[in-house]
């Protein structure tokens, strides 16, 4: 028999793979564009009256977190409490976004689970979402001490997702700052 | 009267097919109506980032209308269609594009489907020409000797 009666065969099969390999790719993860850029440009009216809010100029010369958050985004209640144990802990600062948002549903939220957060902002019409490229809650930014977005984990930080992924991050960036 | 009720559906369902608002909320519309075409159709070429397969001019979700927003915004404020698009793509990639632009790591993309096709009629051709040349008909040998004598004998038989 000829070898060449193979050939579709084989061309199926090599498509096969390639559409299985695909499959596996999860649409949801994105690449971030904005590692590597400077944190854009931002002031964010409070979500309680009594605070002050949350501005660019906050962010500076320390590694620190931006969390996405809203009250009515349900895995943010799933990491919700790994956050509470780094403020806790006071690793490291965290930075809340309550994005497009009630402010009174966010306050709620806040006084119901607790606050871990340095500073709160609201996001009510996705202007700093949208500058940070956010594509759903919720989203965490490590920023490093120079006011570089670092890394964008989409979707919880878990605890693996600290162990495995954040915190050896975080570690690095503290690192680099040291020497 | 039964023209005047054709002629009322005529216009109800050519109403209805000007009616082609996306998902644009009313309050969103630009007055400047050349500013309006040019931001629908920027949005019809933006996805919504948190849908997959829809442009933000078509889709219902909060981040779609707040994307719709800003590209009125930048339209308005001076920025042309390129610049818009730019703005996105800057914070989101190029996924934000429903139509990836010709580059390097996209031209596999664009050029696949050709190269599939010229590779699928190459091997037809291929396989035409070949299938042709086998199909040379030799004039079968004449009948030897004992043949001839067989079908003497089935003629007699039949008759």
């Amino acid at each position: 028999m000829k070898l060449s009666v193979f050939v579709p065969l084989a061309v199926m099969i090599a498509i096969g793979v390639g559409l299985g390999l695909g499959l596996t790719n999860d649409p949801r993860t994105l690449p971030s564009a904005l590692v590597d850029k400077p944190l854009p440009d931002f002031d964010l009216p409070p979500v309680r009256a009594e605070e002050r809010g949350f501005k660019h100029g906050d962010v500076k010369g320390e590694v620190a977190l931006i969390n996405i958050f809203a009250s009515w985004c349900v895995s943010c209640r799933v990491e919700h409490p790994t956050l509470m144990r780094l403020a806790d802990e006071r690793r490291i600062p965290i930075y809340g976004v309550d994005w497009r948002d009630k402010r009174e549903d966010g306050a709620a939220w806040l006084t119901a689970f607790g606050d871990p957060f340095k500073l709160v902002g609201e996001d009510q019409n996705s202007k700093l979402a949208i500058e940070l490229g956010v594509t759903g809650a919720p989203e965490t930014y490590v920023i490093d001490q120079t006011g570089r977005i670092r890394y964008k984990q989409i979707g919880p930080i878990t605890e693996d997702v600290w162990t495995q992924v954040i915190e050896p991050l975080i570690l690095a960036l503290e690192d680099e700052a040291a020497s | 009267m039964k023209a005047n009720l054709l002629g009322a559906i005529v216009i109800v369902f050519a109403t209805l097919a000007s009616l082609d608002a996306g998902a644009v909320l009313p309050d969103e519309v630009l007055t400047n109506p050349v500013l309006e075409a040019r931001a629908r159709a920027i949005s019809k070429e933006l996805r919504c980032v948190v849908c997959q397969n829809q442009s933000i001019d078509d889709s219902n979700a909060p981040l779609a209308r707040d994307m719709r927003i800003l590209v009125r915004e930048r339209l308005v404020s001076g920025d042309t269609d390129r610049q818009v698009k730019d703005y996105l793509v800057e914070r989101y990639g190029n996924f934000v594009l429903l139509r990836p632009p010709v580059q390097a790591d996209t031209l596999f993309l664009w050029l696949g489907p050709a190269i599939f096709l010229l590779t699928a009629f190459g091997g037809f051709a291929l396989y035409l020409r070949k299938s042709k040349n086998q199909q040379v008909i030799t004039a079968p040998a004449p009948l030897s000797d004992e043949e001839e004598a067989q079908l003497q004998r089935a003629n007699e038989d039949a008759a």
